[in-house]
């Protein structure tokens, strides 16, 4: 149970957002050239990361609107809020 | 060699005011090598030490754990076995797990308190009804106990549901597993750690794993608080943790670890004699011979390492529990807490050799590792000694996310995830 800092609404309860899980994992560029490996990681293997870890989430019940988070999964800590599109912060 | 637990050294014992029993495990500081080491002494970790020492004969084991042996998940889950699920390879190893809980307390003379109450689906929508009745017959096929109950029969089993037609989500029938049942946790770590640690294996207890040395393409042994001890193989039983192992070796999971929650609530007058679960509206609820209600929903959606939810959780759990039992509606919560629980993309669990020679992980059981406890243990034992899976095991390789063989229980396994 944590609160949010929407970088669009403000500071909101967990609840409204959906988590888009780990951040960063980009599509790949040209689909058809990947092989069994390369789709199994894009696809399926994650990070988990027990620390600071960088996500997405999406304030579902609110502005609709997509951004990353680095938080601390051991203890729920918001470390930093930032736009999609931007690179992950120095931690 | 143990002392047998029976009616009689009860009644020896009471004589002198029960202060004569015998250690039910050793506190043995670690060997400096060992065949084989199980990394977690959850219920699966412990399960695993035994069918190694018992079927295997590798009794120069040890199983280290961090915290208490039965302090994770094993201690925090709702204690429901089943194995009515969908697909062939999971029904093959849920059901082996059931047949040797049948036999559990008397293998191990310790009484697990397994009680075949029976579980409950419940189907509300058409789309349930249609997706339970061919679960049905696909674990009939498998040769699983399951029957479809329509909604009169649902209430004759259980008369507290409200079957009432008017609710938001009216039950219209369900499914009953009547070899189902719940089984008391903490006996069950308890039972397998006495039964390993008689026939010779370590259990160390207060042993955190800080690194997994590798030579190349094989393992060497584990850096712990304790020391370094040496090992050619490493069985990784860890639950939510499984990731951060895996990291320490270099290794990448398909895993997601999240906090799952449940609660109790006071002790009253048994109530409900079964076990229900309600996919739709997301809940499912028995009773501990304590009297407790036990319930236990859905996980929370993000990653954390906390073992606490949110509280929004427990609200929408008790939402659930109140449409379908509205005489719980004054009822009290006494306790919540909350587990971390390894999730696979396909909600299956992998127990698997790795690229790594000597380096074994039995992972990912999600929010259900409990009910597969024996069976995992045992299968898990056969694939470390063998250095080759069971043939009850072989689907749920780590291989199956690169092949894309998946063994898909989302939404299958008459649970909602």
């Amino acid at each position: 149970m944590f609160l949010i800092n929407c970088p669009y609404c403000g500071e909101r309860d967990q609840s409204e957002f959906v988590s888009g899980g780990e951040a960063h994992i980009a599509r790949p560029k040209q689909p058809t050239e990947l092989n069994d490996d390369q789709w199994a990681e894009y696809l399926f293997m994650r990070k988990n990361i027990k620390g600071i870890q960088f996500e997405r989430w999406n304030h579902a019940h609110g502005c609709r609107k997509w951004f990353n988070v680095a938080r601390d999964t051991s203890n729920d800590k918001i470390e930093k809020i930032y736009k999609m599109g931007e690179q992950p912060p120095k931690l | 060699m143990k002392n047998k637990y029976s009616i009689f050294s009860l009644i020896k014992n009471a004589f002198s005011n029960h202060e004569n029993w015998q250690r039910a495990w050793r506190d043995p500081e670690p060997k400096k090598e060992y065949d084989a080491v199980i990394v977690g002494g959850g219920g699966h970790g412990l399960a695993t030490a035994y069918y190694l020492a018992k079927k295997h004969n590798l009794t120069n084991i040890a199983v280290v754990e961090k915290g208490w042996i039965g302090g994770g998940n094993t201690g925090r889950n709702t204690t429901i076995i089943r194995s009515n699920y969908l697909w062939d390879a999971s029904a093959g190893l849920y059901d082996h797990a059931l047949k040797i809980w049948e036999g559990l307390s008397q293998e191990l003379n310790y009484n697990v308190m397994f009680s075949q109450r029976g579980v409950m689906n419940l189907a509300h929508n058409l789309q349930d009804v249609r997706d339970l009745k061919r679960r049905t017959h696909a674990n009939r096929l498998n040769g699983i106990d399951a029957v479809w109950l329509e909604t009169d029969e649902v209430k004759k089993f259980c008369p507290i549901i409200n079957t009432s037609q008017d609710i938001r989500y009216p039950v219209l029938g369900g499914t009953l597993q009547r070899r189902a049942g719940t089984a008391r946790h903490d006996a069950v770590a308890w039972g397998y750690a006495r039964g390993a640690d008689e026939m010779g294996v370590d259990i160390i207890q207060n042993c955190e794993v800080k690194g997994i040395k590798r030579n190349g393409d094989s393992v060497e042994g584990l850096e712990t608080t304790k020391g370094f001890i040496k090992t050619k193989k490493i069985g990784v039983v860890a639950a939510g943790h499984s990731s951060v192992l895996a990291n320490m070796a270099g290794l990448k999971l398909p895993l997601e670890s999240k906090p799952l929650q449940a609660l109790v609530s006071e002790p009253v007058k048994p109530i409900i004699d079964t076990v229900v679960m309600s996919n739709a509206v997301h809940a499912y609820v028995s009773q501990s011979d304590k009297g407790e209600l036990v319930i236990g929903a859905g996980t929370d959606s993000y990653v954390s390492y906390t073992q606490k939810g949110s509280f929004n959780i427990v609200e929408e759990t008790l939402k659930a529990i109140l449409e379908l039992y509205p005489i719980f509606s004054r009822m009290k919560m006494l306790r919540q807490w909350g587990g971390i629980v390894d999730i696979c993309p396909d909600a299956s669990p992998i127990i698997s050799k790795t690229s790594i020679k000597g380096l074994y992980f039995n992972c990912g059981w999600g929010t259900g590792g409990f009910k597969a406890t024996p069976g995992s243990g045992d299968l898990f034992a056969h694939t470390i000694a063998n250095d080759e899976p069971h043939k009850l095991n072989a689907a749920f390789n780590i291989n199956r996310f690169v092949s894309g063989d998946l063994v898909d229980e989302h939404g299958a396994a008459a649970v909602a995830h």
